[in-house]
């Protein structure tokens, strides 16, 4: 790391003969923080978001959810699920018997999680003004590649977990954990601008908000 | 590579590609207003944007400082690369040592602007691009034109052309029978970049932001060919420009709110990813982060320049340019185009080559870059300020000094514009070429001069009260 070091005290030299004479620079922070909003206006405006995406939303009360999750699962067509660890059991409850849930222990290789046909997972915090989900590798989020290889991503949202705007998400954040920020299916505009669902990334997104 | 005005007359003469860009720019920039328009606070995020910036870079020392500490204790290593050869030697020695012979790459200016392909080329790596755009630029053996839609001057029958031509050089070739329906092409490209995603151990990406405070990179992307290079592979380079650091995990909350919406115009892109360091068992064991400063100390040291330093590649400024709309992103001869590329490249590289000491020219100074920017960096002032500092042809330094002299007495400026009145139906519309002021006018009418002089108007009417 010899030669490293020398271009290390170089550009810090430089940096600071550049800068000695520049005026110190205030941050003020007048823009807007610290947002808060009715639940159900919470709930209304990240559903409207998240259907912006073109994503899949559903708005139901706990009790449907089993219900809801089956329902998905079967409309898709999912024989193979990517299950991560510390997802509420009765999430499932009433899946079909002939869905084979996959835990990710020992961890699957990127080619096992690419022959399934979606995950299901929780996620960390989501924001109603973006339309935008956090996962944080979290109980019932799982390591990173599962919600990344599969082609579908069923993910489920607890009415608490949504906040309002960006800043108060940053602020729920911990940075130590390695963070996904989710705003509708994986896209694409690089061919005269029409957008496609992909490239890479599940194509579909399918979104559960728990009210209650 | 010929300056400016010679590759933007070829590219204007392009009449496909005028359509192409004129659709593209004006499709992005109205999609910009709307989501823009949405924030009520939009102009203190702005505000705030560029106060983040010019406090970092006033202290930027302490900052990467503390950001080395940061990124080093969560298990990551740190590299510093004083130019473009010294960054390109470390990740090409980083490989080697991880015995791969082939990277993937998430779309990085950074490594754009080093060459990096090129030197991994050389050592015997192959270096594959994933992002949709850079895979047809790299498939047609071309160029980006655009920091945000790089392959914006393709339509879809030259898209589908690469593909069936190129695809199968570099993999898995395109499916029998493939159409130019954009969906089909997205979905050739799926198959032909998965594989690959599955298989390959080192991945190379950059960076939008660095987080000083807990040693944190941040990548925002649509596709997913970001996730897939910043978690499968076993070891990930990061090649980031030292001004990309901001002081605190906080202030992300402004840059996610301008640069999405600055840039694709949308509330949020579709996948935005951030990683500290490595964590055991999630993502890549080994991560390397290389410190570019390669001229942007140079920048820093020039008190009016260095605003260019703010910029968060949105890319806003290309698309409301009327210059950029008509002129294409190759013109400027860089992977920085535009009036961004405009300010960044000659102060990057200098203006000793024509080209870069023609790009200060490569503005109509509308003014309209300056609004749209989310970090406001004033790109008309500091045009102006890197015309005085660009060489200057013999002819026109005289016209110059005339002109300087001319306008510094007010009886000399109103001696001249009396004998212009008096003459004017001599003056001609075109002034005689070769030279700079042919030139001029080559692209402007010289105004009609008026029978008399405003002030000799205003003092014959006492302001028209006569």
């Amino acid at each position: 790391m010899t030669p490293a070091t020398g271009s290390r005290e170089r550009i810090l030299a430089r940096i600071r003969a550049a800068v000695a004479v520049a005026p110190e620079q205030r941050i003020r922070r007048a823009y807007r923080t610290g947002a808060r909003m009715p639940r159900e206006t919470l709930i209304e405006l990240f559903a409207e978001r998240v259907r912006d995406y073109r994503a899949i939303v559903h708005t139901v009360a706990a009790d449907d959810v089993p219900g809801t999750v089956a329902d998905a699962l079967a409309r898709r067509g999912v024989r193979r699920l990517v299950v991560p660890a510390g997802l509420p059991g009765t999430w499932l409850a009433r899946a079909d018997a002939e869905v084979e849930r996959l835990a990710d222990d020992p961890p699957l290789s990127a080619a096992e999680l690419d022959r399934t046909d979606g995950v299901i997972s929780a996620c960390a915090v989501a924001i109603a003004e973006t339309g935008t989900i956090v996962l944080d590798a979290g109980p019932g989020q799982g390591r990173r590649a599962l919600t990344l290889v599969p082609d579908y991503h069923l993910c489920l949202v607890r009415a608490e977990q949504i906040v309002p705007r960006v800043p108060e998400a940053v602020a729920r954040l911990d940075p130590r954990r390695p963070l996904t920020w989710i705003s509708g299916p994986s896209a694409t505009s690089d061919i005269e601008l029409n957008r496609v669902e992909g490239v890479h990334g599940p194509r579909t997104l399918e979104v559960v908000i728990i009210t209650d | 590579m010929p300056a400016f005005p010679r590759s933007s007359a070829r590219a204007a003469a392009d009449s496909q590609l005028r359509f192409n860009l004129r659709k593209a720019t004006h499709t992005i920039r109205g999609k910009r207003a709307n989501v823009v328009a949405e924030l009520p606070d939009w102009l203190e995020l702005r505000a705030a944007g560029k106060a983040i910036k010019d406090h970092t870079l006033r202290n930027l020392d302490r900052y990467l400082i503390q950001l080395e500490r940061a990124v080093t204790e969560a298990g990551g290593h740190v590299h510093w690369a004083a130019d473009a050869d010294e960054a390109n030697r470390i990740v090409t020695d980083l490989v080697k040592a991880t015995g791969e012979t082939s990277v993937v790459k998430v779309k990085s200016m950074a490594t754009q602007e080093i060459g990096l392909n090129e030197a991994l080329h050389e050592a015997g790596i192959t270096a594959y691009e994933t992002d949709l755009a850079e895979l047809i630029v790299q498939l047609g053996d071309d160029r980006p034109s655009h920091i945000l839609v790089p392959a914006i001057h393709r339509n879809r029958a030259e898209i589908r052309e690469i593909f069936l031509d190129h695809m199968g050089e570099w993999g898995r070739p395109a499916p029998d029978g493939l159409g130019d329906d954009p969906r089909a092409l997205a979905e050739a490209a799926r198959l032909h970049l998965r594989e690959r995603f599955l298989t390959t151990k080192v991945a190379i990406s950059g960076a939008n932001f660095m987080v000083a405070e807990t040693g944190t990179l941040v990548v925002l992307e649509s596709e997913g060919n970001g996730r897939m290079c910043l978690t499968l592979p076993e070891t990930l380079i990061s090649v980031v420009g030292i001004e990309k650091v901001v002081p605190t995990w906080r202030d992300l909350e402004v840059f996610l709110q301008l640069l999405p919406r600055s840039s694709t115009g949308e509330r949020m892109n579709p996948y935005t990813s951030t990683w500290t360091g490595v964590t055991p068992g999630d993502g890549p064991r080994e991560f390397h982060l290389v410190l570019l400063d390669n001229g942007r100390t140079d920048v820093l040291a020039d008190e009016v320049g260095r605003q260019a330093l703010r910029c968060i590649r949105c890319s806003a400024c290309l698309n409301v340019c009327p210059v950029y709309e008509r002129a294409g992103g190759h013109a400027y001869g860089s992977v920085y185009p535009g009036p961004i590329g405009a300010i960044l490249t000659p102060q990057l590289r200098g203006m000793d080559t024509p080209l870069d000491a023609s790009l200060p020219y490569a503005s109509s100074l509308c003014g309209a870059c300056y609004d749209v920017c989310p970090v406001a960096i004033d790109i008309p002032t500091v045009l102006v300020h890197l015309r005085a500092r660009a060489p200057h042809e013999p002819a026109e330094r005289a016209v110059m000094r005339a002109a300087s002299w001319l306008l510094a007495r007010a009886n000399r400026f109103g001696a001249v514009q009396r004998l212009a009145s008096r003459l004017r139906r001599l003056i001609p519309r075109r002034a005689p070429g070769p030279g700079p002021l042919a030139a001029w006018t080559d692209t402007r009418d010289i105004p009609p001069i008026p029978a008399e002089p405003f002030r000799d108007w205003w003092d014959r009417t006492e302001g028209g009260a006569r």
